[in-house]
């Protein structure tokens, strides 16, 4: 084990003392490659040729890019995505057990659910959402609370429900995934033991049902994050809204969607990243060694520039 | 000497819906005894060792450990069925080893044997991994706490699942076919484990199919066949002058 990472790091050609002469032939050449990289190279640079001859005035997006209403966007588009990822978890493990039971109400009522909110389209539940008012004219919570539906369902409430409820859906059928992933000898050791059902779940299946919660998790953040966008169909104001109003006042409204789309790509870049930490996290004990992060590649690399001979003791 | 026997089953029976896989055991296992359950595959062995620690639920006759019923509760002649809980608390008593191991992946070696102490006993972490210490120096793995089951041999973690059931000190240990997951060359580290467990007074009931093991160290064992007993005795007399013709056609195959 030890004897084939030195010889990896150290950078020393791999032939031993006493072995037989390494084979020296003409590698086969791959033609094909240079002709598709070819290819492939001069239609892009084309397409952004394109780009930049098209009646699109570029210097538009950096003016704007910093601009107040776009941060103010920006701020919302987060809230709007925690928000409701934060319902859409919550409902989802909910769900999950819901329909996990032995107790076939709940299991039914959880399967309904998920049959119909991941059925339909977001967009059309947002705007059944916004127009429950047709059918409900007052919201009575008894004592609590008392309103015309109108006043009640803000834009804001109405976005929260119509994406955090769809993507409660969702998440349900993801940790359903992730507990039955779980061997059921976890279960049985655990129990063996000892441990309460609670106990079992918290402690030995859940951690391990995380490592496939996780990723597709991670793939709904950054989903919902570009999905908010649809709720400026809605009223509400968040990133793409406030970047087509400056469009349409400032007459640059091209240029304000490719300002939202760096803008979106920004933030799922960095969400990216989140996701790949948290991944490594939940991966603990699977494999015999972690993957290296980033900085860990950079600094070994780095390393290794600066002591060219050295190992990596 | 009248002893309450450690396990006491009559007439148990188990069916998984139309599969008769018990029918109708009788057997007593003594306290400090070593008891070997053998038999063909599908022959119920299995089955009968989870159902002493209501893993499985027995479907007719009775089952008692340590002169206590397992998974029901007898008030005048009614019989009360457990709570999850009370369950749970009857199983601390109770140690099991799997074939398959099952350690938790995500918990290194030590932590693995921390576990139901702290949890369930509701012990500190400092007592706890003193205690932990000390089982994984007696299965000689002192020296892998800080390694993930994945980072163990197979041999390494059976012998960490053995720590792992010691560290609840129960008065009971159940093997469900311990060494039948483990490459030959691996299978005499368990062993050796299991023999010291044995000298050291623990009741155990071992499902194996190691004769060796059985005959060397069992003091009682049982042939078990279709789900009934066919034969038992001491493993000395019963592995070598067999007086069923089942058994001795198993044991000419083993052997």
């Amino acid at each position: 084990m030890t004897d084939i990472k030195k010889t990896g790091s150290t950078g020393t050609p791999p032939t031993p003392a006493a072995g037989p002469a390494a084979i020296t032939a003409i590698p086969v050449r791959h033609y094909g490659r240079y002709v598709s990289a070819v290819i492939a190279i001069g239609l892009l640079a084309s397409i952004v040729y394109a780009f930049s001859q098209g009646q699109i005035n570029w210097g538009a997006v950096p003016d704007y890019f910093f601009d107040d209403r776009i941060l103010r966007g920006v701020g919302q588009t987060l809230l709007l995505t925690v928000l409701s990822m934060a319902i859409g978890i919550v409902g989802g493990v909910l769900l999950a057990v819901m329909r996990l039971s032995k107790n076939p109400v709940t299991a039914s009522i959880a399967w309904s659910y998920i049959w119909f909110f991941r059925g339909t389209p977001v967009l059309v539940q947002l705007f059944v959402w916004f127009n429950l008012g047709l059918v409900f004219e007052y919201i009575n919570l008894g004592p609590v609370y008392k309103d015309e539906w109108s006043s009640f369902m803000t834009p804001l409430l109405t976005a929260l429900l119509g994406l955090g409820l769809n993507e409660a859906a969702y998440m349900a059928e993801i940790c359903r995934a992730g507990l039955l992933s779980v061997d059921e000898g976890q279960t049985e050791a655990s129990h063996a033991l000892g441990m309460s059902h609670s106990k079992t779940l918290r402690r030995v299946v859940i951690p391990q049902a995380m490592r496939v919660i996780v990723p597709p998790t991670g793939n709904e953040v950054i989903n919902m994050l570009k999905t908010t966008s649809l709720v400026a169909a809605v009223q509400f104001t968040e990133l793409f809204r406030y970047a087509q109003d400056i469009g349409q006042n400032s007459g640059a409204p091209v240029e304000m969607y490719f300002l939202a789309a760096a803008w979106y790509l920004i933030m799922t870049s960095i969400l990216s990243v989140g996701q790949y930490y948290l991944e490594r996290h939940y991966a603990r004990g699977s494999s015999r060694s972690l993957p290296q992060t980033p900085i860990q590649k950079i600094r070994a690399n780095l390393l290794s520039l600066g002591r060219p001979s050295g190992g990596m003791a | 000497m009248t002893t309450t026997p450690m396990v006491k089953a009559e007439g148990v029976h188990k069916s998984f819906g139309t599969a008769h896989i018990l029918k109708g055991i009788d057997l007593e296992v003594a306290p400090r005894e070593v008891f070997c359950l053998i038999g063909p595959s599908g022959s119920g062995k299995s089955t009968f060792l989870r159902c002493i620690n209501h893993l499985e639920k027995i479907s007719a006759g009775r089952l008692s450990v340590d002169g206590e019923l397992v998974g029901y509760r007898q008030k005048g002649d009614k019989l009360y069925e457990l709570r999850d809980n009370e369950v749970a608390l009857k199983r601390r008593d109770i140690g099991m080893v799997f074939q398959r191991f099952n350690l938790f992946p995500h918990m290194t070696a030590i932590e693995n044997v921390m576990e139901a102490p702290v949890q369930v006993k509701g012990e500190s972490k400092a007592v706890a991994r003193a205690r932990a210490e000390k089982l994984l120096d007696r299965v000689g793995l002192a020296d892998k706490a800080k390694n993930y089951p994945s980072q163990l041999s197979g041999g390494q973690q059976q012998r960490v699942a053995i720590a792992r059931a010691l560290a609840m000190e129960p008065k009971l240990m159940l093997f469900d076919e311990p060494t039948s997951a483990l490459d030959p060359e691996l299978v005499g580290d368990v062993l050796d484990v299991m023999r010291g467990l044995a000298e050291d007074g623990m009741t155990m009931i071992v499902v194996t199919h190691e004769m060796g093991f059985a005959r060397e160290v069992g003091d009682a064992l049982v042939f078990m066949d279709d789900g009934v007993v066919v034969e038992s005795g001491h493993p000395r007399d019963v592995l070598t002058n067999p007086q069923q013709d089942r058994t001795k056609s198993f044991l000419s195959k083993v052997l």
